[in-house]
């Protein structure tokens, strides 16, 4: 053995997780490091499981809808969204348009409270105090408007097969008109503080590259895939409720770099604004909800929708077998696919920039693990 | 919610309670002696007395920027901070020093025990050791030594020993990691804290505190110095371990680095150890580069000087915990290359143009001129191209995005009756 050999380094093993600050939630990596330099992650996932797809065999349509809420806790009413969808396709009938609207502005709304509840928690992966706060001010109106809407903050249940519970306040325009001002205001102070702040973009700009084959290869959907540059939203390519009523720009970025995953969510929040405010403006009166049995029973069949959730490409594979539980509920989890793509990103990445990349991915762990 | 008289009183109090440690602060340097003195019991005893009150003294104002940094990072993000122990919470850090004294002190199993619990004291002891040089006035110093600056920062290196112990010894990948990094930053950027120090000297010709103060009678060296004072900010900051450089105990990365273990009374001497590191970086600003007690009022008598010192002291400190609300954190990498790349650099470059105009004998205006364009070009080169960079790849993204135009039209009620 020669001295040199001797004298070798050993990489190290670093368990990050399933209890540490950065991992959002109960997600585990084992990092190989040399040094500071991580050689390779391994994510472990399964901690928050709790079978909801399993669950939901032994449950009746509607209440499906309370386990799609827990799915992804800090967008229920897109996942909501997805699973009534789903049931309506089988069962073949559509909310009325109001219903729609309604729908959409909440789906909108929640995507807007999700991507603040990102800027903030980012900018704290990165060590900025600052962000969390003013993301959290502007979320904590959305969920208090979801409040005096649907009668919770945040496991609604108020997306039904068919439409919705019911109607909003009859101050519902005026008062959204208004948060909207509000939140806007809230996203421009994230965006101006955190943006083009010069240590921001040093630590995000050009860490976690993913060239776009490799995003597609990994499954990569949503914000995320956007950054690498393919302009691909399940609500422009494959429309669904109000959304081809709407005009709205799709944001593409090109190099696939964490400050562009964070660029593309900055840029929907105003996105989200606009189509909200489209909504408001043509939006009219008319019921909510279709003319349906009380009890959900679709036909025997299946079918498989998928939607825009503020993470990706949420899909939805329901079986029926005729009767009032569904024969199987398979869901395809944006934040669980996305993750996918986290080994490619962390090529030649510092510890630090680990954190980076998982934060700029936003998962959440409710839906990775189901 | 007590009344607001009585919380005025506990106020008053509070501040007549930090009057009489400064008192007693100044009794205590009465009873110090001088150095030739014969050892007796008395003086033994008499600095024994002296040494509680300066801890006293300093623990106080470590723990008034406790409060100080909690309230202003709450109003900076739309909070209100500790409100409810005391008065505007002045109590809180107290109530929290007494929870963490009353906690239990776990140590890891497999850690090397006698090590783990010196290691505080290794951190905390440099810190408070330097303040036997640094005055609060011009007589309220416990040694006024000639090499006062350089005691300074011949102590203050010590700390690092502390931190590498701590990680190292409590076993722990996190801890050892932080260790690390804390001895990779501090011994880096304790050489521009140094060139930022020397230019100082370097003008004011002594390294005795009181003489740096006295020579900044009309003008503060930070106008004279603002290379030097830009310097010595950026690696103070990194020295105590604030952001943006506050990467040894990171806590979204190593999750309180070489702290991660510690628990209780010793993780509170760390705790203050650090803020009190950051009183030492605030008041050897306002010493070194804005003037001490003397500008701009000149000399004054004992209690407003104190308070004008301590006054820019905060001010200083209040600047750092306002960078602290505004920037991320940096990258290791990247912080070695700040410190490296640009700060050494910088400081070699501040101390050469002060040596050119003193061998010169160029009027003094020149200084400023020099080192506040070697600054400026600097800043930019730094932060403005990097940032230029990504203002147009925003504007690129901005004219890239997809527009969705509405594919189907909506049934007007025009259309549906036609």
């Amino acid at each position: 053995m020669t001295t040199e050999q001797a004298y070798d380094t050993v990489d190290m093993m670093l368990n990050m997780g399933p209890q540490h600050p950065a991992t959002h939630g109960v997600f585990r990596m084992v990092l190989t490091v040399d040094g500071e330099r991580v050689v390779d992650v391994t994510p472990h996932i399964g901690y928050l499981h709790r079978g909801s797809e399993k669950l939901a065999e032994n449950e009746s349509y509607g209440q499906v809808v309370t386990l799609f809420d827990r799915l992804d806790y800090v967008s229920n009413l897109n996942n909501e969204l997805i699973f009534c969808r789903a049931a309506e396709r089988l069962m073949g009938i559509e909310p009325p348009e109001r219903g729609q609207y309604i729908r959409v502005i909440l789906a909108e709304l929640n995507r807007l409270a999700s991507h603040l509840l990102f800027i903030g928690t980012y900018a704290i992966d990165l060590g900025a105090m600052t962000p969390i706060m003013y993301g959290f001010r502007e979320r904590e109106r959305i969920q208090n408007m979801f409040e005096s809407v649907t009668g919770a903050r945040m496991m609604h249940n108020f997306i039904r097969i068919g439409g919705v519970k019911e109607d909003v306040p009859s101050d519902f325009v005026p008062r959204v008109r208004a948060l909207l001002d509000d939140v806007e205001r809230g996203v421009q102070e994230c965006d101006r503080l955190l943006t083009f702040n010069e240590v921001f973009l040093a630590r995000t700009r050009g860490v976690g590259v993913i060239d776009l084959p490799t995003a597609l290869s990994c499954g990569l959907t949503g914000p995320s895939l956007r950054a690498s540059g393919l302009a691909y939203d399940v609500r422009k390519d494959y429309p669904y409720e109000v959304y081809p009523y709407l005009s709205y720009k799709v944001p593409v970025g090109e190099n696939g770099d964490c400050w562009d995953r964070y660029y593309m969510r900055v840029l929907e929040c105003y996105e989200s604004l606009s189509m909200i405010r489209q909504c408001l403006d043509q939006m009219e009166e008319g019921p909510v909800m279709a003319q349906m049995r009380r009890i959900a029973r679709p036909p025997k069949g299946e079918v498989y929708v998928h939607g825009e959730n503020p993470r990706g490409d949420i899909g939805v594979f329901l079986v029926s077998d005729g009767t009032d539980k569904p024969y199987r509920v398979k869901v395809r989890p944006p934040s669980f696919c996305n993750l996918v793509s986290l080994r490619p990103m962390m090529r030649d990445a510092y510890i630090a920039d680990a954190v980076a990349i998982l934060g700029s991915l936003d998962i959440v762990l409710g839906e990775v693990d189901r | 919610m007590r009344s607001k008289p009585v919380q005025l009183a506990i106020a008053v109090v509070l501040l007549v309670g930090v009057g009489v440690l400064v008192a007693v602060f100044t009794l205590a340097l009465a009873l110090l002696g001088e150095p030739g003195d014969n050892v007796t019991v008395l003086t033994v005893g008499k600095i024994v007395i002296a040494l509680f009150a300066l801890l006293t003294l300093i623990t106080t104002l470590g723990i008034s920027l406790v409060w100080l940094e909690r309230k202003q990072l709450g109003r900076m993000q739309g909070r209100v901070g500790p409100t409810r122990v005391g008065p505007f919470g002045l109590l809180q850090v107290v109530a929290d020093g007494i929870k963490l004294l009353m906690k239990e002190d776990v140590s890891p199993g497999s850690s090397s025990k006698a090590i783990f619990y010196v290691a505080p004291l290794l951190v905390f002891v440099p810190s408070f050791v330097v303040w036997l040089t640094i005055p609060l006035s011009e007589d309220l110093v416990v040694r006024s030594l000639d090499l006062g600056v350089f005691f300074f920062i011949a102590v203050s290196v010590l700390s690092i020993v502390g931190l590498i112990l701590a990680g190292w010894s409590s076993n722990s990948k996190y801890a050892i990691l932080g260790g690390f990094r804390s001895a990779a930053q501090l011994v880096s950027y304790e050489i521009p804290l140094i060139l930022g120090v020397l230019s100082v000297v370097m003008v004011a010709d002594s390294m005795r505190f009181t003489d740096v103060v006295a020579a900044q009678a009309t003008v503060p060296y930070i106008a004279l110095l603002p290379l030097a004072f830009a310097v010595f900010f950026i690696s103070g900051l990194a020295e105590v371990g604030r952001t943006p450089f506050d990467i040894y105990f990171a806590e979204s990365e190593v999750v309180g680095g070489p702290f991660v273990e510690y628990s209780g009374a010793h993780w509170a001497i760390f705790f203050l150890a650090e803020y009190v590191n950051t009183f030492v970086v605030a008041a050897l600003g306002a010493l070194l580069f804005l003037g001490g007690w003397v500008w701009p009022f000149g000399e004054v008598g004992q209690v407003p000087a104190v308070a004008v010192f301590l006054g820019k002291t905060y001010f200083l400190a209040v600047v750092i915990f306002w960078v602290r609300a505004t920037l991320p954190r940096l990258r290791i990498d990247q912080l070695m290359n700040v410190g490296w790349r640009l700060l050494i650099p910088l400081g070699f470059a501040s101390v050469i143009l002060i040596a050119v105009q003193r061998f010169y004998g160029w009027p003094t205006w020149t200084l400023t001129v020099m080192s506040l364009a070697a600054l400026v070009l600097a800043a930019w080169v730094q932060l403005r191209l990097q940032r230029r960079d990504a203002v147009a790849t925003a504007q690129r993204y901005a004219q890239r995005a997809v527009t969705v135009q509405p594919s189907r039209r909506r049934p007007t009620p025009e259309s549906q009756q036609a």
